[in-house]
């Protein structure tokens, strides 16, 4: 018993669904559109909802490129890649401006994004408000009416608690100042990216089963109090070992020999660009 | 410098999967699909089960493939099952047209067509059977005939087992349970549209019947210990096989002798009778019959017996007993699901770790300014 | 009082039934009931035709004992639960025109957040016991739209120290606290908008006598200072003589008596209100 696999791995049925949920979510920026999730051959809550977003629409022209954490060349986003270049021949690129398909977990790109790329989210926690309300149906209703009470009686209560907003990743924005959405565990560094992004943004969510989009030129603004305003990530008096740069997203390293704590890009095909461009010494 | 986890992945990836492949076959033995799927069928059964996909053949494999973890070979099954159309929806299956193998009643002792206890492990001593340590082919072929030809007086009884009234129509004759008319609402099917909740009954049952075994298990057990309901009784359990038809693809007949047969799939069904208190005219209260559903692919006794506990506690609905509320238990018993989510907390978190680290620094920076 | 001003609430016709009725008991004119109930279907008519005025800066009492259906007014008012049949008028919302209980449930939130307060017996359901005192009351202004910390803490600052809670207590949770306070919380948190209504369900039922005195004396000051609205439910004639200016006696989901408070206490007209009267030492 011999089988092939079909293009992309899911089948033509199933593509098309997700498609149409998909188009669903474009039409209604940062509505979580439910869909029925299908199994991959990787874990639950291990990107899924991405994986099931670019198989369903990658094409045979398309250049994909496959980021976790910020790293091309991580396990995770490796494995990915591994199984759509064996389901589709689609040759994969580290170099964002040159990618048409973009599948993160965690990260948006230090280099712009522009028309024509799809960004792809993988989101473990679709729902803003879980943490305030455990039930589905309550939250379904709470968007469908706008109130979002919640979602700021969780910033105002770590406000209170800690003098400072300490969401980390998946800090809540408000999409097209309709929806409430958790923008994926990006980190706040990188929640302005989203708005009024040239690209269209896919989040998929497959063990929680929803699909929502971000599509271009829309408005995504971080919520944040009148007076304790939205502050990212920032890294000042650093700059990363490897290549100078200064207004980027770090990763904090810890080098034994030297015994001192130094830093890096954490977007690592832009830090090797960076690198690639500068005159040897 | 140090060994940094997200670069590499390439290499270090292939590497893992090496050793796999090593671990698996370092003995120098190799497992015959054929020998699983004849010697295993409990794991066969429960992995069929769990995967929602019938197929003893691609179980057997996945259970190689997954050195015997039930939970990677249902995984492997789910998303090889994620690759297959779908051509069909059968025709409805009546279990009552079941070629039973097994069938008790915990209810009553006397049931129309008699009680079949069948192949069951209920009454064996749970002694560890030294013998099969020598066990050959030879043995087994011997024990075989000896068997069968010990048991050819009975053969008639063999050709002639199978449909059973159920025991459940016999108390609605009585009036005892509830009349419940035939519901012909198509179902929905949870691996095509996405659950909404409040869930419809097809739904909770099919995810119910594909949960992980343990999982559904351990929650109707809090069911009966003390979260929920009453006692409930065992109107009929039955093990046998179903005969599976689907309408003609190429014309619009649905005529029932058009249908093809497409095969046979092994099930267990459970109907489990709760008691409860219905409220009728005048205040007056009566004690009626309810009962519960269970059906799982192959022979899966405690998981059908469960399921059936448990779609009796969601029909409850009471949200503030976790095993009434339908989302409490719907989705979280998953096996897909849940060892996916509780594994991936094993990739690495180091951008959101990094946020977080951000965020904790400024707060004791906030702090200590404040006290200073 | 004295001078003619037109009431701040009005409610007309309010029926609230749990069951579905028969025969016997349909119509209002001549159902056949034991106390409140059918016993030919085993109907419950909790709230009979109620109809009754509040006026601004008026006490309105509602006693009568467990099972008169008064908590069912009061849930029905504050659209805990809708009502079967009935209508009920605010003079601040769309100038009284509009029935409330025809609105949207976003409308219906909006009266909740803005135009009203309420006490509950069981401070559970009108607190988040894990979250902040202060995030409890800012909760509610939060839904009101405010989106300023400073101001939100300043304003429940104040109103915790008008209940007489220490403000250096305002982080911790309330189920720290005992049902006194909690009592007092829930209050700060309905007086948070400012609200001209405030609805008062029982707020001393089960509180020691020395703690319901303190509790009660926070209510009258609160009415004399704030010159709010309030419609205060009781089983108890004691708390109702103490703070109501005029009074409806409910047995049974009906209205049996209703007046000046002191009219009733003196003359009390139904064998009901007598009994009541003449149990209360």
């Amino acid at each position: 018993m011999r089988i092939q696999y079909n293009f992309a791995f899911l089948d033509e049925g199933s593509k098309r669904e997700i498609r149409r949920a998909t188009l669903k979510a474009i039409a209604i920026p940062g509505y979580q559109v439910p869909f029925a999730s299908r199994e991959l051959p990787i874990g639950r809550g291990w990107g899924t909802g991405g994986l099931q977003l670019t198989l369903s629409l990658i094409g045979k022209s398309d250049v994909l490129k496959v980021i976790d954490q910020g790293s091309d060349e991580s396990v995770n986003a490796v494995s990915i890649k591994k199984l759509i270049d064996k389901t589709t021949g689609v040759p994969a690129t580290d170099a964002t401006e040159a990618a048409t398909l973009i599948q993160s977990r965690h990260r948006i790109p230090e280099v712009p994004l522009r028309t024509g790329q799809l960004l792809v989210l993988q989101v473990p926690m679709p729902e803003p408000l879980r943490m305030y309300e455990p039930s589905e149906l309550e939250t379904k209703r709470l968007h469908g009416e706008k109130d979002y009470s919640g979602a700021w009686l969780m910033l105002f209560e770590q406000i209170m608690k800690y003098r400072s907003v300490s969401t980390g990743a998946d800090h809540p924005v408000m999409v097209n100042d309709r929806y409430v959405m958790a923008p994926s565990p990006i980190p706040k560094f990188d929640n302005p990216k989203m708005n009024y992004s040239e690209a269209l943004i896919l989040l998929g969510a497959g063990r929680e089963k929803k699909i929502y989009a971000v599509p271009p030129y829309t408005q995504v603004v971080s919520l944040a109090f009148e007076d304790v305003p939205f502050e990212p990530e920032s890294f000042p008096g650093h700059s990363c070992r490897q290549c100078g740069a200064e207004d980027v997203f770090m990763d904090e390293l810890y080098d034994s020999e030297k015994e001192e704590t130094y830093y890096q890009c954490n977007d690592t095909s832009y830090c090797l660009q960076r690198m690639n461009a500068q005159p040897l010494v | 410098m140090g060994y940094v986890a997200v670069k590499g992945g390439t290499r270090a990836i292939e590497e893992s999967l090496k050793r796999l492949q090593f671990e698996r076959l370092q003995s120098g033995k190799v497992i015959e699909v054929e020998a699983i799927s004849s010697g295993m069928r409990g794991l066969v059964d429960q992995v069929m089960s769990e995967s929602s996909l019938y197929s003893e053949e691609l179980a057997a494999l996945a259970i190689k493939q997954a050195e015997g973890n039930p939970e990677e070979a249902v995984f492997l099954l789910r998303a090889y099952r994620s690759t297959l159309p779908r051509k069909h929806y059968s025709r409805t299956v009546h279990s009552a047209e079941m070629r039973v193998e097994r069938r008790i009643s915990a209810s009553f002792k006397d049931i129309p067509g008699g009680q079949v206890l069948g192949a069951s492990t209920d009454y064996s001593h749970r002694l560890l059977d030294f013998d099969l340590l020598e066990e050959t082919t030879a043995s087994a072929t011997a024990w075989l005939e000896q068997y069968l030809g010990m048991e050819e007086l009975d053969q008639e009884a063999f050709a002639q087992e199978g449909r059973f009234p159920k025991v459940l129509d016999y108390l609605r004759k009585e009036g005892l349970i509830a009349d419940c008319s035939v519901d012909s609402t198509e179902p929905d099917d949870v691996t095509r549209t996405s659950l909404t909740f409040p869930a419809t009954r097809s739904e909770k049952l099919q995810i119910l019947t594909r949960g992980q075994t343990g999982a559904v298990t351990s929650l109707a057990y809090a069911v009966i210990r003390g979260y929920g309901m009453v006692h409930p009784t065992v109107g009929e359990l039955r093990v046998g096989e179903l005969p599976v038809y689907i309408d003609s693809p190429l014309t619009q007949n649905t005529d029932e002798d058009e249908a093809y047969y497409i095969g046979e799939i092994k099930v267990t069904e459970v109907e489990m009778l709760v008691p409860a208190t219905v409220e009728k005219e005048n205040g007056r209260k009566e004690l009626e019959l309810d009962f519960g559903y269970g059906l799982c692919y192959g022979q899966n006794e405690t998981k059908a017996i469960a399921m059936s506990i448990l779609d009796k506690s969601l029909e409850k609905g009471d949200k503030s007993i976790p095993t009434q509320n339908e989302e409490f238990v719907l989705f979280h018993i998953d096996s897909v699901e849940s060892t996916g989510f509780i594994s991936h907390l094993k990739m690495p978190h180091y951008v959101t770790f990094q946020a977080k680290l951000n965020d904790v620094r400024k707060t004791r920076k906030q702090s200590t300014e404040k006290e200073g | 009082m004295g001078q003619i001003s037109s009431p701040i609430m009005s409610v007309r016709q309010l029926n609230k039934q749990f069951g579905k009725g028969c025969e016997q008991c349909s119509n209002s004119d001549n159902r056949k009931l034991e106390r409140n109930y059918c016993r030919a279907c085993g109907t419950v008519y909790s709230c009979q035709n109620l109809s009754f005025d509040l006026y601004p800066g008026e006490v309105l009492g509602i006693v009568g004992e467990s099972g008169s259906g008064k908590s069912t007014l009061m849930r029905s008012l504050y659209f805990d639960q809708e009502v079967t049949t009935g209508e009920a008028y605010l003079q601040p919302y769309k100038e009284g025109a509009v029935n409330l209980f025809q609105e949207s449930s976003q409308q219906q939130k909006y009266i909740r957040n803005h135009l009203m307060g309420k006490v509950y017996q069981n401070p559970v359901l009108g607190l988040r016991m894990g979250f902040s005192s202060i995030g409890n009351i800012a909760e509610k202004m939060i839904a009101a739209g405010n989106r300023n910390v400073a101001a939100m803490e300043a304003r429940g600052s104040e109103l915790l120290d008008q209940v007489h809670i220490p403000v250096y207590r305002m982080k911790e949770a309330p189920k720290k606290f005992s049902g006194g306070m909690q009592q007092r919380v829930q209050i700060a948190k309905a007086l948070s908008n400012n609200p001209p209504i405030l609805l008062l369900d029982e707020v001393t039922t089960g509180l020691d006598l020395s703690v319901q005195a303190n509790v009660l004396d926070l209510i009258k000051h609160l009415q004399r200072e704030l010159k709010i609205s309030m419609l205060l439910v009781s089983h108890d004639l004691g708390v109702i003589r103490m703070l109501a200016d005029r009074t409806m006696v409910m047995l049974d989901g009906r209205v049996v008596e209703q007046g000046l408070t002191d009219q009733i206490l003196e003359d009390p007209q139904h064998a009901y209100t007598q009994q009541l009267v003449h149990s209360l030492l």
